[in-house]
């Protein structure tokens, strides 16, 4: 190890300030009876902003009084609701509840919803049309299973919600990516909100929803759309923004008008990038329609919440799977999408069949199976009889797993506690509210300038300022650790795979799978093997956050240019000295950039981890969610968002800097 | 016979820079120390071009030159900071933006350099793209685009898509589009500089063969001396967004503006370009082995110069107005500087 670079002047200042930071964290206690200032460690009641009853009140009004002349605010909620419910049940009839006329008692059936068979089926053609018999195997499989594991209800409500949140988040990305990339001012006006959308912890949209929408399949939808839709607006302004100028020109001298060359030249020729933005909508709303079971949405998740809640462990798991599987199908067909070559024209004075062959099949199969229902039951709905339950299995093995590994697991679990959680947590929440805000804004103007420690401070300064300075300290103690943890075993791994091809395919592919999975699914093991608690939040954290981890590890090591590594190797390095002289050091940015994404990853997990029991931020967005306080869910939503958004820019800042120091710019 | 003029720009200036065109207004002529001073980027300077009827003019100059964003100001693809641009008479710079798409229709096709294909069309609707978006209907279309199939050879792969052809056959496909419309005027902004050197070669006989067939108007971009020489009937070489030079490619050889041209003249085959004309001596009292005309060039009669005994007498417009022997045409071949 290089001590001198320990002592330079740049990694004294660090010295300096944890040395201090630790001092203050330690003795914070003696240091207020010693000047009997209580102000020192709580932040004094009569300063604090009352941020939480202005927006209470505010949407109040909003709802009660706010009028915009024509109509008032409550009836655009309406307007809104109605809008969307339509098309909801619409789906909902069609893939889970039937068509029905009149309502309660009086309802008639019209037509019952789509069989499983015909909803499989319709499918497997699609995965079929999508990429070939191998991805329609794959989806073939995961529906029935759906139907043979008594999951298909739930999953079709889950369904329905999908298919009517992605058309609407992926219509209202592109329309706005559209703005973006017409109107220069539109994209910096969105930037912010866009950012701040993506770091506001998803509990914290439910809460205002939950006030504007009420309880029910609307609001978790609106949730939906609104958590969908940022991902979609970067992409598409990123697609249109990377059609080669000389397309762009080619469209102008054929003669394009302002729509044709939107419609006919940009917008297919950003076909690709901008279907990895409809993956990215129909896996977020996936994820959230799971949460949203918490306003409503009714479904898997609200299998596994129940399950949760009852410690029922055999549903639990059968739930989660059911979620996986259906995550796996739907991420598989949407990514084949984007891969997907166009057909050839079809030759002239083809038939309808052969112009459009999936569409005619499809009508065939829908068609088809209604009629055979009609004679045979079983078509229409998977007979009971046949369904199989691995309830009792999962809870069978949980408590062997339990009884066997009682002591072993226990002993990890105090191991960490005593060793790593507790120390990080004593040494985070003893930081006095005062130093704390000095410390966070000396650090980050050191890294990013002193605009950037300004802003540090600010925010450290508001968030102490609302009260919540040692729920935030608790937030960042959890958070840290856990991204520590996944750092300490994503980077390796992914090193480790960015060296070998065949290494890197499988963990590319179980990395890839491990991020479908909505965030939810990462509670139900943990939950099962060591109870709530920090410990548990800790572990479904790390699992949830590796991902990125792995992935810019094994991306920079990966893309460090192959001339330095043949430089290396004539210069003599061993393959130790290339990988800690060469490689490691050029693939600095993409590690920090790693860094970057697991903090933020981390940061949305840890907001969830808190129906098992946290008592960090997370907790108190989902407290405010329980009791529908508009007020106290969007100021800690918004603490939560600017410990990210000081995080991201600090570390940002960190990596411009190494990549210009690389010349990678 | 000087040709109808074409396309004329005067004093076209294309400045990069925070208010690039009060600047201008201000300060009509700046040097370079004018525009390092305000932090403004030159790309094209006081650019004067007249490009006539059926002639190929070449605009030749390395990266940076401004070439590209000249021929860009032609065609208006690029707004010039100042000047004046007429097409057929017309103030180009006057018009709006319905009237340009009208004339980018009718009138002025383009080639671009790394071929501009829509992947998502095959190569049968690509070369139709121009014709689509007008609104004609499919079957006219498809039958004019399945003509410029024929003509630039690509039979057979009116169904691929751009990805699955190389990359001579891309830009042959990017040639029948730009010309589907029938331009009067067609602009090629390198067009052959992303092929392989082999492949070029071809390419620019094609393209020869074609404007045999076609006798457009062409402004070609190129930053390939030899490929100017090969192809121009004049030449404007371009350095740090001016025009150095408009000349014939034997003017440029036989009397270059300036050492940067000259640099570039030197190492030309000059048999290719010069024309007996240009070396011959004054006419003398014979005999003479036969008559040769001036405007051929050196390369191609060197052969039959070089196996006779005597001069060759050397005519124009039918009068005789110098000799020239085989020692003359040695010179030239060998690159003897003449005495």
């Amino acid at each position: 190890m290089n001590w001198r670079r320990l002592t330079t002047p740049s990694a004294l200042f660090w010295w300096a300030l944890l040395a201090l930071t630790w001092t203050l964290s330690t003795y914070s206690f003696q240091l207020y009876k010693a000047l009997d200032a209580r102000w020192i460690i709580r932040f004094p009641k009569g300063w604090q902003l009352n941020f939480e009853g202005w927006i209470s009140s505010a949407m109040k009004w909003l709802l009660e009084d706010a009028s915009f002349g024509l109509f008032t605010f409550q009836e655009l909620t309406r307007f809104i609701s109605a809008i969307i419910e339509v098309p909801y049940d619409a789906a909902r009839a069609l893939l889970a509840d039937g068509f029905v006329r009149g309502l309660g008692s009086n309802a008639v059936d019209i037509a019952p919803p789509l069989s499983w068979i015909a909803v499989t089926a319709l499918m497997v053609l699609l995965a079929r049309y999508a990429k070939g018999w191998g991805l329609a195997a794959l989806v073939g499989a995961c529906f029935v299973y759906l139907a043979v594991f008594g999951q298909w209800d739930s999953a079709m409500v889950t369904l329905a919600s999908v298919v009517i949140a992605v058309p609407i988040g992926v219509l209202g990305g592109l329309a706005l990516g559209i703005a973006c990339y017409r109107a220069a001012w539109v994209e910096r006006a969105m930037r912010p909100v866009l950012d701040l959308m993506q770091t506001v912890p998803i509990f914290a949209y439910l809460v205002p929803i939950l006030f504007l929408f009420g309880f029910g399949p609307v609001s978790a939808l609106v949730a939906t759309v609104i958590y969908a839709m940022p991902p979609m607006v970067r992409v598409a302004t990123v697609a249109l923004q990377s059609v080669p100028p000389e397309v762009v020109e080619a469209g102008h001298m054929a003669g394009c008008t302002k729509r044709q060359m939107m419609w006919k030249v940009l917008v297919p020729s950003a076909a690709p990038t901008l279907m990895v933005g409809v993956n990215q909508v129909i896996m977020l709303s996936l994820n959230m329609v799971i949460i949203a079971s918490m306003i409503g949405a009714g479904g898997l998740g609200f299998d596994v919440l129940s399950a949760l809640r009852r410690l029922d462990i055999g549903g639990g798991i059968e739930a989660g799977l059911a979620i996986v599987v259906i995550a796996i199908a739907l991420d598989r067909v949407s990514q084949a999408f984007a891969g997907r070559l166009p057909d050839a024209a079809p030759a002239r004075g083809a038939n309808i069949a052969q112009r459009h062959p999936y569409l005619v099949a499809a009508a065939l199969i829908v068609i088809g199976t209604y009629i055979a229902s009609l004679a045979l039951p079983f078509v229409q709905d998977y007979p009971e009889r046949f369904t199989l339950t691995t309830s009792a299995f999962w809870e069978d093995a949980m408590r062997w797993i339990n009884i066997t590994f009682f002591d072993t697991l226990d002993t990890i679990k105090s191991f960490f506690l005593t060793w790593l959680l507790l120390p990080v947590k004593r040494f985070f929440t003893g930081i006095p509210w005062a130093w704390g805000i000095i410390a966070a804004g000396l650090a980050a103007a050191r890294v990013g300038g002193w605009r950037l420690g300004l802003m540090a401070a600010v925010m450290s300064a508001l968030i102490a300022a609302v009260g919540l300075w040692d729920k935030a300290m608790t937030t960042v103690y959890l958070c840290g650790v856990s991204v520590l943890i996944a750092y300490a075993i994503g980077v390796p791994l992914g090193i480790w795979a960015g060296q070998r091809a065949r290494a890197h395919a499988w963990v590319g592919a179980f990395i890839d799978t491990l991020q479908t999975l909505p965030s939810f699914v990462y509670l139900i093991p943990v939950v099962m093997l060591f109870r709530v608690g920090d410990f548990s939040a800790m572990i479904a954290v790390v699992l949830y956050a590796l991902a990125p981890a792995v992935r810019y590890a094994a991306h920079g090591v990966r893309s460090v240019d192959p001339q330095m590594i043949e430089a290396g190797l004539v210069a003599g390095c061993t393959p130790r000295q290339l990988l800690w002289r060469i490689k490691l050091p050029l693939a600095a940015p993409s590690l920090l950039l790693g860094l970057n994404q697991t903090i933020m990853l981390a940061l949305s997990m840890l907001v969830i981890t808190a129906l098992v029991g946290t008592r960090d931020l997370g907790q108190e967005v989902y407290i405010a969610l329980t009791k529908a306080n508009v007020g106290q869910g969007i100021v800690a939503g918004l603490a939560v968002a600017f410990i990210a958004i000081i995080a991201d820019r600090m570390i940002s800042a960190m990596a411009a800097k190494s990549k210009e120091r690389l010349g990678l710019t | 016979m000087p040709r109808a003029r074409k396309l004329l720009c005067r004093n076209v200036w294309k400045l990069y820079g925070p208010d690039a065109r009060s600047f201008l207004d201000q300060n009509p002529n700046p040097t370079d120390a004018d525009l390092s001073e305000v932090a403004m980027i030159g790309a094209v300077r006081a650019a004067d071009v007249e490009i006539r009827e059926g002639e190929i003019f070449v605009i030749m100059g390395l990266s940076g030159s401004g070439k590209s964003t000249l021929v860009r100001c032609l065609s208006r693809l690029v707004e010039p900071t100042g000047g004046e641009i007429e097409f057929d008479g017309e103030d180009l710079l006057a018009m709006n933006a319905a009237q340009l798409t009208q004339l980018r229709r009718r009138k002025i096709g383009m080639v671009f350099q790394n071929f501009a294909l829509l992947p998502h069309l095959t190569v049968l609707q690509n070369i139709a793209f121009p014709l689509d978006v007008q609104g004609v209907e499919r079957a006219t279309r498809e039958a004019r685009a399945h003509e410029m199939i024929d003509i630039v050879g690509l039979k057979g792969r009116e169904d691929n898509f751009p990805r699955e052809l190389s990359g001579g056959q891309q830009q042959r496909v990017g040639i029948a589009r730009s010309l589907v419309g029938e331009p009067e005027i067609w602009f090629l902004d390198e067009p052959f500089s992303a092929l392989d050197p082999l492949i070029r070669r071809e390419m620019q006989d094609e393209f020869m063969r074609l404007q045999g067939l076609l006798h457009k108007t062409i402004v070609f971009i190129t930053h390939d001396f030899d490929e100017a020489i090969r192809l121009a009937d004049r030449i404007a070489v371009m350095k740090d967004g001016r025009i150095v030079q408009t000349a014939t490619p034997e003017e440029l050889v036989l009397n270059p503006a300036n050492d940067y041209v000259a640099e570039f003249t030197k190492h030309i085959p000059r048999g290719k370009v010069l024309s007996i004309g240009a070396i011959m001596a004054p006419l003398g009292d014979g005999p003479f082995a036969g008559d040769l005309d001036a405007a051929c060039r050196v390369a191609d009669v060197a052969d039959s110069v070089e196996a006779a005994q005597r001069p060759f007498r050397v005519m124009q417009d039918g009068a005789p107005v110098g000799q020239v022997d085989a020692a003359a045409v040695v010179d030239v071949l060998i690159g003897r500087p003449r005495t």
